[in-house]
C-alpha cells in the first residue's frame, strides 16, 4: 500500500514533467477546461502492401504527438510525458495478430522514449499474458540493456490486494514497476459493455478481471481506475485504430473489422472513449446495425467515470475539442 | 514446473471438454481436429490448445462472458495453413446443450457479403471465416488475410471438422 509521503512525492514528480497544462495528469478533471483529443488517419497506410507501412505509422504517431501537445520536433512531447530515470510501461491490450497495437507502433514509441531520456531497459513493454504478446507479433524479452517485453502471468502479482469502491484487486508487479504508464489499446466492439478502448485496457493489470464484467463492468471499470496505483500511472494514452472491430468484439472478427487507419491520442481517458464510442456506432449505422444501447450492450461506465465520485474525464461531447487531421 | 503445470492443466482440460460434452451428447467425441493432409491444402500448424469456462478470459479476453451466459463448457482451439501460407483458425466451442451454440450462432448479425450455407445444423460463410454449428458444438474458422479461393478452403476445412464432430 502507498504511503502519503510516496504519494505526494509521485504527485510533484508526475506535475513537473506535465506542467500545468496538463488537466488529466492524476485522474482528475477540472470542470471548466474542455479535453483535448487528437486523431489522426493516413487514407495512404497500406500502401505499398495490405499492412501498415512502418514509415507511415511512425509519421502518424509523430503528427498525432505533435498535434496534441503543439510540438515543434517528434521527440518534444515525449519530454512533457516522461523524464530520464523513470521506468516506463507500454501496456498493450493484445488480441491476436490482427486487432493488437501495431509493433511497427511500439517500436516507434520505444524509439521516441529512448530519444527522451529513457533508458531500453527502463522500458517495459507487457500485457497481461505473455502467449498474447506473442500472438500480436512481439518478441519476448528480458535481456538487460534492452526494452523488455514482459508478460504479467510471469511477472506475477503483487501479494497484498487493493482496493476502490467496487473493486478489490491485486496489481500486476510490472504495474507496480513503472512511474508512468502509457495506455495502448485498441479500438473494437465489445458484446457486453459495447466498446471498449482506453479504461478497460485496465483490466489487463489486475488478476482477477474476469469478476468484473457483470452489469456491463459498471462501476468496475470506473472503480478499478481510480485505484491510486493506477489512476497516477497512466499518463497518457495512445490508441491503435488502424484496425477495428464494429461488431462480435473483442475478439478479432474479420467479417466486423475495418480499417480505420488511424490513431488517437490524449490524457483523457473518459474522453478517448466517448470519441471512440461515436466512431465505433457510426460504423455501425453505416453497416445498417443497431446502435449499441438497442442491442443492449451500453457504455454506461462511460458516465460513472465521469460522474462526481470519480471524475477520471470528461464524456459531455461539449467538452471535449476534437482535433482530427489526415495525413496526405 | 510452470511449463510442465500449463501443459497438464492443458491436457486436463482437453480431456474434461470430450468426456463432458459426450456425457451431454451421449455421444464420445473424438478430436475434432483433421490432421494434416486429412483435408486437402491443410496442414495441422499448432498444437490444439484447450481452456473451460474457467480460464476462457484467458483465451478470448474480455469475450468470454457472452459464451459462459450461454452455458460454454470449454473451446479447443488450433491453428492451420493452407498450401503453406494462408493461416487460420479454428475454434470449436461446446456448450452444455445445441440451444447454447444456437445463442452464440445467433448473435452474429449477416454482413452483406456472406451467406448462409448447408453445413452441420446451420452455417454461415464470411469473407474470411465460417461458422457453423452442430448439436452443442459451435465451430468458428477463422482466416488471417484475404487469399482467392479462401472460401472454398474454409468451407473444405469446416466439412473435415464437421464430420469428427
Amino acid at each position: 500500500m502507498q504511503n502519503r509521503r510516496e504519494f505526494v512525492k509521485e504527485m510533484v514528480a508526475g506535475a513537473a514533467v506535465l506542467g500545468a497544462e496538463t488537466k488529466f495528469a492524476w485522474g482528475q478533471a477540472k470542470a471548466a477546461e474542455k479535453s483535448k483529443v487528437v486523431i489522426v488517419r493516413d487514407a495512404k497506410l497500406r500502401t505499398p502492401g495490405p499492412a501498415p507501412d512502418e514509415k507511415r505509422v511512425a509519421a502518424m504517431l509523430d503528427h498525432a504527438m505533435q498535434t496534441y501537445f503543439n510540438a515543434q520536433n517528434p521527440v518534444q512531447p515525449w519530454k512533457q510525458i516522461v523524464r530520464p530515470g523513470q521506468v516506463v510501461g507500454l501496456k498493450l491490450n493484445s488480441l491476436g495478430r490482427m486487432l493488437s497495437p501495431s509493433v511497427a507502433l511500439v517500436a516507434t514509441i520505444c524509439e521516441r522514449l529512448q530519444q527522451a531520456g529513457i533508458k531500453a531497459s527502463d522500458i517495459l513493454v507487457w500485457d497481461r499474458g505473455s502467449r498474447e504478446l506473442e500472438s500480436a507479433g512481439f518478441k519476448l524479452s528480458n535481456a538487460p540493456g534492452a526494452v523488455r517485453y514482459l508478460g504479467s502471468d510471469t511477472e506475477g502479482y503483487e501479494e497484498t490486494a487493493v482496493s476502490y469502491g467496487s473493486v478489490t484487486t491485486r496489481l500486476a508487479k510490472i504495474l507496480t514497476r513503472c512511474d508512468v504508464v502509457i495506455n495502448m489499446p485498441v479500438l473494437k466492439n465489445h458484446n457486453i459493455i459495447g466498446v471498449t478502448m482506453a479504461m478497460k485496457n485496465m483490466y489487463g493489470v489486475i488478476d482477477n478481471p474476469s469478476t468484473m464484467h457483470g452489469s456491463a463492468c459498471n462501476p468496475y471499470i470506473a472503480d478499478l481506475n481510480m485505484i491510486p496505483q493506477v489512476r497516477q500511472r497512466v499518463r497518457f494514452v495512445i490508441g491503435d485504430m488502424m484496425t477495428a472491430v464494429y461488431e462480435g468484439g473483442p475478439s478479432y472478427r474479420p467479417e466486423y473489422a475495418w480499417n480505420e487507419n488511424g490513431l488517437i491520442v490524449g490524457e483523457d481517458q473518459v474522453a478517448i472513449d466517448t470519441i471512440s464510442a461515436q466512431i465505433v456506432e457510426r460504423k455501425r449505422a453505416e453497416k445498417g446495425l443497431s446502435t449499441l444501447q438497442q442491442k443492449g450492450t451500453p457504455n454506461t461506465y462511460l458516465a460513472t467515470a465521469a460522474d462526481a465520485q470519480h471524475r477520471l474525464g470528461t464524456n459531455d461531447p461539449a467538452r471535449i475539442t476534437l482535433i482530427e487531421q489526415r495525413i496526405a | 514446473m510452470i511449463i510442465m503445470r500449463s501443459k497438464f492443466a492443458t491436457t486436463a482440460a482437453l480431456l474434461s471438454l470430450v468426456v463432458l460434452a459426450g456425457v451431454g451428447c451421449k455421444k464420445k467425441i473424438a478430436d475434432p481436429f483433421p490432421a494434416s493432409g486429412a483435408v486437402a491444402g491443410w496442414e495441422k500448424s499448432g498444437k490444439t490448445q484447450s481452456y473451460d469456462a474457467a480460464n476462457l478470459y484467458e483465451y478470448i479476453d474480455g469475450g468470454a462472458e457472452q459464451y459462459i451466459s450461454a452455458g460454454v463448457v470449454g473451446v479447443a482451439t488450433s491453428d492451420y495453413k493452407f498450401q503453406g501460407n494462408l493461416e487460420a483458425t479454428v475454434d470449436v466451442y461446446t456448450m452444455k446443450s445445441a440451444d447454447g451454440a444456437k445463442t452464440i450462432f445467433d448473435a452474429d448479425p449477416p454482413t452483406a457479403d456472406s451467406k448462409s450455407v448447408p453445413l452441420g445444423d446451420a452455417a454461415r460463410l464470411y469473407g474470411q471465416s465460417v461458422v457453423f454449428r452442430k448439436g452443442p458444438s459451435l465451430v468458428r474458422i477463422t482466416a488471417f488475410e484475404a487469399a482467392p479461393g479462401e472460401g472454398d478452403a474454409l468451407m473444405a476445412l469446416a466439412h473435415g471438422v464437421e464430420g469428427r464432430l
